[in-house]
């Protein structure tokens, strides 16, 4: 895949949208044993009913994974620097996430050409599950 | 409340062989489409040795080996009030099929908010390779709502 250039990159840019399926009960189940979180309460509704929750939901985790996608569909893994996350919800069953980043800085960061990308993951509903950052390395025009 | 005699604390060290089929039941689940992530000859044709472990990944380290959930014993946080607040990843280097990643977190800070109705646990972790080559540095804070 080709990277975005410093040059050519402007603060404001948006990221091309990730667009996820509603969250279902094969998605957690298929996350717990990839990622080895097998904490039961995303994946058998009985534990999750007995922590006082209505139903399981989903891992944090595979919601990052999502806005790690997000910027790897961007520029290559390699040029990825940082990826800091705030969980700001629980991401709920049927819940369809939207995962969106924007450039908000050009800077210089350990000697390269970086960019800020502010990344989020709303639902359906307009309520942001997660929200953070990334700084990624871009290459200089030759 | 949790004992603050547990900042400090060194989980034992969580080793990952970074294997291709569990790389490719990962992007799975993720629903991830790009082929560098599950087909070895396009991850060659975009430089790397194999398939590389995805952003995320690394966190599994400590799941895999049951670090996580012992420290989650160890501090006598029970899963039912137990949040993933915050995540961060440093990445310094890839990780690929073939390597192994060993992960070595320490509890470097416990707080409470809200009169202790929330309590936070920090844990910072430094996840290198076969070569004692650091690839990724984490940050973790837990949550227990009370």
């Amino acid at each position: 895949m080709t990277s975005p250039r410093f040059d050519s990159v402007q603060v404001g840019d948006e990221l091309p949208a990730l667009h996820m399926a509603p969250v279902d009960r094969t998605t957690l189940a298929l996350f717990a044993g990839a990622s080895g979180d097998h904490n039961p309460i995303h994946i058998d509704i009985d534990v999750a009913r007995r922590s006082g929750m209505p139903d399981v939901f989903a891992q944090g985790m595979l919601g990052m994974a999502w806005v790690g996608r997000l910027i790897t569909n961007w520029a290559p893994q390699t040029q990825l620097r940082r990826f800091d996350v705030r969980f700001q919800g629980i991401t709920h069953l049927g819940n369809a996430m939207h995962c969106s980043g924007r450039v908000v800085e050009k800077l210089e960061h350990n000697g390269e050409s970086c960019v800020r990308i502010e990344v989020q993951s709303t639902n359906q509903y307009g309520q942001t599950k997660i929200a953070g950052d990334a700084i990624v390395a871009l290459p200089d025009r030759h | 409340m949790i004992d603050k005699k547990w900042i400090g604390h060194e989980l034992p060290a969580s080793v990952l062989p970074i294997e291709r089929s569990r790389l490719q039941f990962f992007a799975k689940a993720i629903g991830e489409t790009n082929p560098v992530y599950t087909d070895p000859d396009a991850a060659r044709a975009a430089g790397y040795s194999d398939l590389p472990a995805p952003p995320t990944f690394l966190f599994a380290a400590e799941l895999d080996s049951g670090a996580s959930f012992q420290l989650l014993d160890d501090l006598q946080i029970p899963i039912a009030k137990l949040l993933h607040g915050e995540q961060s990843f440093t990445y310094i280097r890839p990780a690929c099929v073939g390597d192994t990643v060993t992960v070595n977190s320490t509890v470097s800070d416990i707080y409470d908010k809200k009169n202790g109705a929330l309590e936070f646990v920090v844990k910072t972790s430094r996840a290198t390779n076969q070569r004692q080559e650091l690839v990724a540095e984490l940050r973790t804070v837990l949550v227990c709502r009370h």
